[in-house]
């Protein structure tokens, strides 16, 4: 999220797409509807299905799953024909005048650059005319027909709303009544809210769902205003945290990336990524990197870590490939490339696409680890628990450690929410039995291969073997002592260069991520966290709820990263004078001397307006991207592309279909299905009972919703035959579910380029452990590829049918 | 307990005398279900399970979000789900939190036979004393919302308390604690009326023109209202009565005089801390007795 | 047979019942007490703060337990709402947060490790150091056999993709530091979280 739970309260428009925030945070959706009741605010849902969010909504419209990017395209094409974006906003503070490289170009489908063999881009076009200086050119009268603003304009003409309509199956009357509530926002004392999930996110089109939204925003100028926002709403509780800590594939702590192969040694690394700025005048953050860098190191390796060692860079891991992701995990498996997992908290055999695949890659490992405060069905797939589980147990050669663990009633420490707070808690009880933290099963682990690593040698043991581990418990380190390593310590004495008197202390705990240097003098391992755990005590731990007027930002309750901020890209709440958007809801403003206000200013606290630097300093040209340069795998405008498995072709170019830039294996690809036998559009989701697949252990939940089922339209329902609450078998190329029907008003046909288009929805809570009745589990049908730039997994928009059918036989 | 002694009764069950409700300047107390801000998440039923200590068999899916699919003696309330499309021809998801309406003019509490076992306190909840309950199902006759149900356990009536245990130290009931979206709030009866009436400005703004507030006068006003978009048809929401009225049977004393006193017998035996023996004629009928089992039986039958 | 309310409770005698009850005074009476609320059940209970283990709204929650923390007594979660300070669900839950009392306390909370050996059909109890122990073995074995020092252009890539991890979604944010460390040491790349699902 950019903005704060509460902050959802100052919004003008709230708009949930690609989310289901009634249902999924019920507690963060009690903003929306102060929003509305004291703000006046409007909801808007837009949603496969009539949610519980869309029954409080003010208005409703229904979308063909897939499609959301024709959608917004739309929404973008009519805010440019009725001029309803805020100029000055856009103007000063996105990238619309800047002038796109000639050559870069879009034809049928594809942007320039395109390999067919590799499905991916040579994205040198990608990016903007620079002048002799390096700075990128500009055309503030938008004249040049070069200039981002004219190239999207062009970009988006073929999204009519006839276009829209037909492709997304949303009336489009509907659509147009949408896009005015929308463009009302473009006031600039007005904000639109923009709160989604896994809606957008699990698509092969995922990641643009969510520029193309924010692109809107730009144009709107809601971002960093109070009420506005991208706002991002994470699923687990500290998913956002293990995000910010890297704990992905080709992540270091602070969304630094680990290394490539081409990146051969530190200072060829540094060199992409300290970025100069491309603006005279501008920030440009991320020419700090080196200090972040170092500093990290230097938690991780003390005294080893040394100018001369290069910091210890050769000891990090290198990538061969973009992602280690899960999908290409689970390719691996099952090509037999990998001899152990362990699922720490983690239940992939529920969560991940295509569960025959997974059962059938897990039954390849030599041994599988699962550390869990609960009975999951990964640490039991060899286990036959009938059609839900088929199994035999002789066949499968896996060895499985099920171990553990206490949850979080049961143990100390901090985790960052949705808005980046990070919040301290504290242990109530004991766990069961002789269940132990991560952290001490962690610590174990780690302990028992480096003491082989010491008597034995091996495989490259150096990095093992100077990791440092200082704690008082090395065997169970204190969360405070850990949370203080994140924070960081000055190592030596720091003096200011200026006065070079001594400004902190060898030994002290940083104040903030300002104090990190790059010669070694300095750790920090987690910089973005740096501050939450400073001298005058555990910040996260803070429980002071004042909230100046009352605006919801809380500044003294827990911690919120970067620099306790709430409001990313506040700088930009204000007029290029530093003057409040919105005089009624102020976040920062300029008052002649210094930003001042009820946030912390993401921004140079004393530069002057006057000095010209833009709000997005994260960016090298400070600006906001409506044009993504080549950061994005599939192209830097957002274009529609159909689901992997889709009932119709692409309309707009029929030769490219789908992502053109989605990897997808041989294997997966075979197991994709067709519409003449597979003609029904499902997706998938959580319903407000249950969480994930915990729930079902938790007997209230299983008692609120006891037993798998499958929401079918009535029409759909009628033309089968099948009858309410009656059997139904849903079958994908890849598995089926035997499970009961919810025959419902909530779920229309859509009429789509002509033709009506059903959708089935599936819940996903289902399992063969728990309390709640035995079910075949979502993931039995879904297709397994991903996001082009995420690789997360296609999960909202696939094929199935449906038939009546009578209950499985169970033992 | 603090304030919620017998003092603070207005009214008990099977008893001619009117508590002297010494408390009586305590203010009404009511819970106002504002329906159009509900989202059915049914925290309100968790809540409500996790603090009675109550937990129902686990059911099956019966073709909709409603779950378990009754009242019981182990749910006290239940969020009931319509769908319903308007004259618009757009879909409205009537979501309605069901449970006891804590009646002002109780008629569980007027049918009741079993003296003490239905109690309203001065600041008008009405609550079933377990241990004085007979379980002979009057008050499930007596229901104009069909609310209380007969444990088959324990014979017993239950339904739902308003939590009397967390208003008596002043806290508000579970479900209102929980409710994430602020659709249940809870206080005096004259704010939460005075609450209604600025949400139904509200709604009324926005083209909800016969937003209204439920509190239906025919039994007295209710200390649980609705705040609803469509007041002037409450069927809408899963059958809320547009005209609750307590039945006629109970009402007319002469109608049910059989019934009761078959009942009255059984109750004797089993409250035999009174020490008065049951003199005069015993003159209830096989017949009587018939019926009297009957009416317990298909009560417990309907609770799964 | 025809009767009146009032002779009905003539009957039963419990007009007579009333009738004394109401002479002595309603409130002092034995009766009162019994028909007196359930005893409020956290009178005696132990608070402490957490914050609710699923989405990351991250709702401020209030643990209450029985005992009070003395050494001889072994603290039992009895009941969960709530933080009315919290700035963010200001004490509410949705019903998952409402209901954390029975994940606490679910009959499928794991007790002790367990193994299950190649083939088997049952998990077994083990000690941690047997798992602990086995575990390592294992991972130090492929470690030293598929570890990748150098790729085919000699660079050094330290990295080793046959043993993989997930890691956890809800544990804190210093398991997963400490999980990080350990794991990339090791020089591990297969290596992902629930972020995407």
């Amino acid at each position: 999220m950019t903005n704060t739970w509460q902050d959802i309260k100052n919004a003008n428009v709230v708009i949930v797409m690609g989310g289901n925030a009634a249902e999924a945070h019920p507690c963060g959706f009690k903003w929306v509807i102060e929003a509305k009741i004291e703000n006046g605010a409007k909801l808007v849902v837009v949603d496969p299905r009539f949610t519980r969010t869309a029954s409080v909504a003010d208005y409703y419209a229904p979308i063909r799953p897939g499609t959301d990017i024709a959608f917004l395209n739309g929404v973008i094409h009519y805010l440019l024909e009725k001029d309803a974006i805020q100029h000055e906003y856009v103007r000063s503070y996105t990238n619309a005048s800047l002038i796109v490289k000639d050559g870069f170009d879009f034809q049928d489908g594809l942007f320039t650059g395109y390999n067919e063999e590799t499905r991916t881009y040579d994205k040198s076009t990608w990016d903007y005319e620079l002048d002799k200086d390096g700075f990128a050119k500009s055309d503030d009268s938008w004249q040049d027909p070069r200039c981002v603003i004219n190239l999207l304009k062009h970009h988006v003409s073929r999204y009519t709303p006839e276009m829209v309509s037909r492709i997304c199956g949303t009336p489009q009357d509907k659509f147009e009544h949408v896009c005015a509530l929308i463009a009302s926002t473009s006031a600039p004392d007005k904000a639109m809210t923009s709160l989604f999930a896994l809606g957008w996110t699990q698509h092969s089109v995922g990641a643009q769902n969510i520029r193309n939204m924010a692109m809107i925003q730009l144009l709107l100028g809601n971002i960093g205003v109070a009420g506005g926002g991208m706002n991002a709403l994470r699923g687990h509780s500290n998913i956002q945290g293990l995000t910010d800590v890297g704990l992905l594939s080709n992540q270091m702590p602070g969304y630094m990336n680990l290394p490539t192969d081409k990146e051969t040694d530190f200072d060829i690394y540094m060199s992409t990524r300290q970025f100069k700025p491309l603006r005279p005048g501008q920030i440009s953050y991320y020419q700090n990197t080196r200090k972040l860098f170092v500093s990290l190191m230097k938690a991780l390796y003390g005294d080893a870590a040394t100018q001369e060692s290069n910091w210890a860079f050769d000891w990090l891991p290198k990538l061969d490939i973009p992602l280690y992701d899960i999908i290409k995990a689970f390719e691996m498996m099952n090509a037999g490339q990998m001899t152990g997992y362990i699922c720490q908290g983690f239940n992939p055999l529920q969560a991940f696409p295509d569960r025959g695949k997974i059962r059938r890659g897990l039954s390849k490992l030599k041994f599988l680890v699962t550390m869990d405060p609960l009975d999951t069905e990964t640490s039991r797939f060899w286990q036959d628990f009938g059609p839900q589980n088929p199994a035999n147990s002789a066949d499968i050669q896996t060895e499985v450690f099920q171990l553990p663990t206490t949850c979080f009633a049961e143990e100390n420490g901090s985790l960052v929410n949705s808005a980046r707070w990070l919040q301290w808690h504290w242990k109530a009880a004991d766990g069961p039995g002789i269940a132990m933290s991560d952290i001490w099963i962690m610590s174990g682990i780690f302990h028992r291969i480096r003491e082989l690593y010491r008597k034995e040698g091996g495989a490259f043991p150096d990095p093992i073997l100077n990791l440092t581990w200082k704690y008082t418990d090395p065997i169970s380190p204190d969360p405070e002592e850990l949370a203080k390593e994140m924070n960081g310590r000055a190592l030596a004495d720091l003096t200011d260069p200026a006065t070079n008197t001594v400004v902190t202390k060898a030994g002290t705990l940083l104040d903030g991520f300002a104090q990190l240097r790059d010669d070694g003098t300095t750790s920090s391992g987690c910089w973005i966290f740096s501050g939450s755990f400073t001298e005058k005590g555990n910040q996260m731990a803070r429980r002071d709820a004042t909230d100046p007027r009352e605006q919801g930002i809380a500044p003294n309750w827990a911690w919120a990263w970067p620099a306790n901020r709430r409001i990313l890209y506040n700088r930009a709440s204000a007029d290029p004078a530093g003057k409040p958007w919105n005089p009624a809801k102020p976040v920062i403003s300029w008052n002649g001397t210094k930003w001042v206000g009820i946030d912390v200013p993401d921004y140079t606290p004393t530069l002057a307006p006057s000095a010209g630097a833009s709000p997005f300093i994260m960016n090298d040209e400070g600006l906001g991207r409506l044009f993504a340069r080549k950061l994005m795998a599939e192209g830097p405008f957002p274009e529609h592309y159909e689901p992997m498995e889709s009932p119709v072709e692409n309309v707009l170019h029929p030769k490219v279909k789908n992502n053109p830039a989605a990897r997808v294996f041989a294997d997966d690809r075979a197991a994709f299905g067709s519409p003449d036998k597979f003609p029904y559009v499902a997706t998938t989701y959580r319903l407000t009972e249950h969480f994930h697949f915990w729930t079902k252990h938790a007997l209230i939940n299983a008692i609120l919703q006891p037993e798998e089922f499958v929401e079918v339209g009535e029409a759909l329902a009628k033309e089968k035959g099948i009858e309410q609450g009656g059997w139904v078998k849903v079958s994908s190329k890849r598995g089926e579910v035997i499970c009961k029907a919810y025959v419902t008003k909530r779920i229309k046909p859509l009429t789509v380029d002509g033709k009506p288009t059903h959708v089935i929805g599936v819940p996903l809570h289902w399992g063969f452990t728990g309390q709640a009745r035995k079910g075949y589990g979502a993931n039995t049908l879904t297709p397994s590829v991903g996001d082009a730039n995420t690789q997360t997994p296609e999960f909202k928009a696939f094929l199935v049918n449906i038939e009546k059918t009578s209950a499985p036989v169970t033992a | 307990m603090s304030d919620l002694q017998s003092q603070d009764y207005i009214r008990r069950s099977a008893s001619t005398m009117t508590p002297p409700s010494a408390r009586n300047a305590e203010q009404q107390v009511a819970k106002l279900i504002d329906v159009s801000r509900c989202i059915g998440c049914k925290a309100c039923q968790s809540a409500c399970m996790e603090w009675n200590d109550l937990r129902q068999e686990i059911g099956h899916f019966e073709g909709s979000y409603q779950n378990p699919n009754d009242l019981s003696p182990d749910v006290w309330t239940l969020m009931k789900f319509a769908e319903y499309e308007n004259e618009q021809g757009n879909l409205e998801w009537l979501i309605r939190k069901d449970g006891c309406m804590h009646c002002e003019d109780p008629g569980c509490l007027k049918a009741c036979p079993a003296p003490g076992a239905i109690v309203q306190y001065a600041n008008g909840i009405v609550d079933f004393i377990s241990d004085k309950c007979i379980g002979c199902g009057y008050c499930v006759k007596g229901c104009p919302f069909d609310v209380p149900r007969i444990s088959k356990k324990d014979h017993k009536s239950y339904k739902c308390t308003l939590c009397s245990d967390r208003v008596s130290v002043g806290l508000e009931p579970a479900c209102v604690k929980a409710c994430p979206t602020g659709a249940i709030m809870f206080g005096t009866k004259t704010d939460m009326t005075a609450w209604a009436g600025e949400r139904i400005v509200d709604l009324k703004s926005r083209g909800f023109e016969n937003a209204g507030l439920y509190d239906p006068q025919a039994v007295g006003g209710t200390h649980v209202m609705y705040v609803l978009h469509h007041a002037d048809k409450p069927e809408l929401y899963s059958g809320l009565p547009a005209h609750p009225r307590i039945s006629a049977a109970v009402e007319a004393w002469k109608g049910i005089a059989k019934p009761l006193a078959m009942v009255g017998i059984a109750l004797a035996a089993v409250v035999g801390f009174f020490h008065y023996i049951v003199k005069g004629p015993n003159e209830v009928t096989e017949e009587d007795e018939a019926q009297g089992e009957r009416v317990l039986e298909e009560e417990t039958e309907n609770t799964p | 047979m025809s009767m009146t309310r009032r002779e009905f409770i003539k009957f039963t005698g419990l007009g007579l019942a009333a009738s004394s009850i109401g002479a002595l005074g309603f409130g002092a009476s034995g009766e009162a007490q019994a028909a007196a609320v359930r005893p409020f059940k956290l009178t005696h209970a132990t608070e402490t703060r957490n914050t609710c283990t699923y989405c990351s709204v991250a709702c401020g929650i209030l643990i209450y337990s029985m005992g009070d923390r003395a050494k001889n007594a072994r603290s039992n979660i009895i009941h969960i709402e709530g933080d009315p300070d919290h700035p963010v669900n200001r004490g509410t839950l949705c019903p998952k947060g409402a209901a954390l009392l029975d994940v606490v306390h679910a009959p499928t909370r794991l007790k002790t490790p367990r193994y299950r050996p190649p083939g088997g059909t049952e998990f077994k109890e083990v000690s941690w150091d047997f798992a602990l122990d086995r575990i390592a073995r294992l991972m130090k074995d492929d470690r030293d056999k598929n570890f990748i020092a150098r790729n085919a252009n000699g660079d050094t890539v330290n990295r080793w993709t046959s043993v993989g991890m997930l890691a956890a979604s809800a544990s804190s944010s210093e398991t997963s530091y400490l999980t990080w460390k350990a794991v990339r040491s090791m020089g591990m790349v297969v290596f992902d979280n629930q972020a995407r699902v």
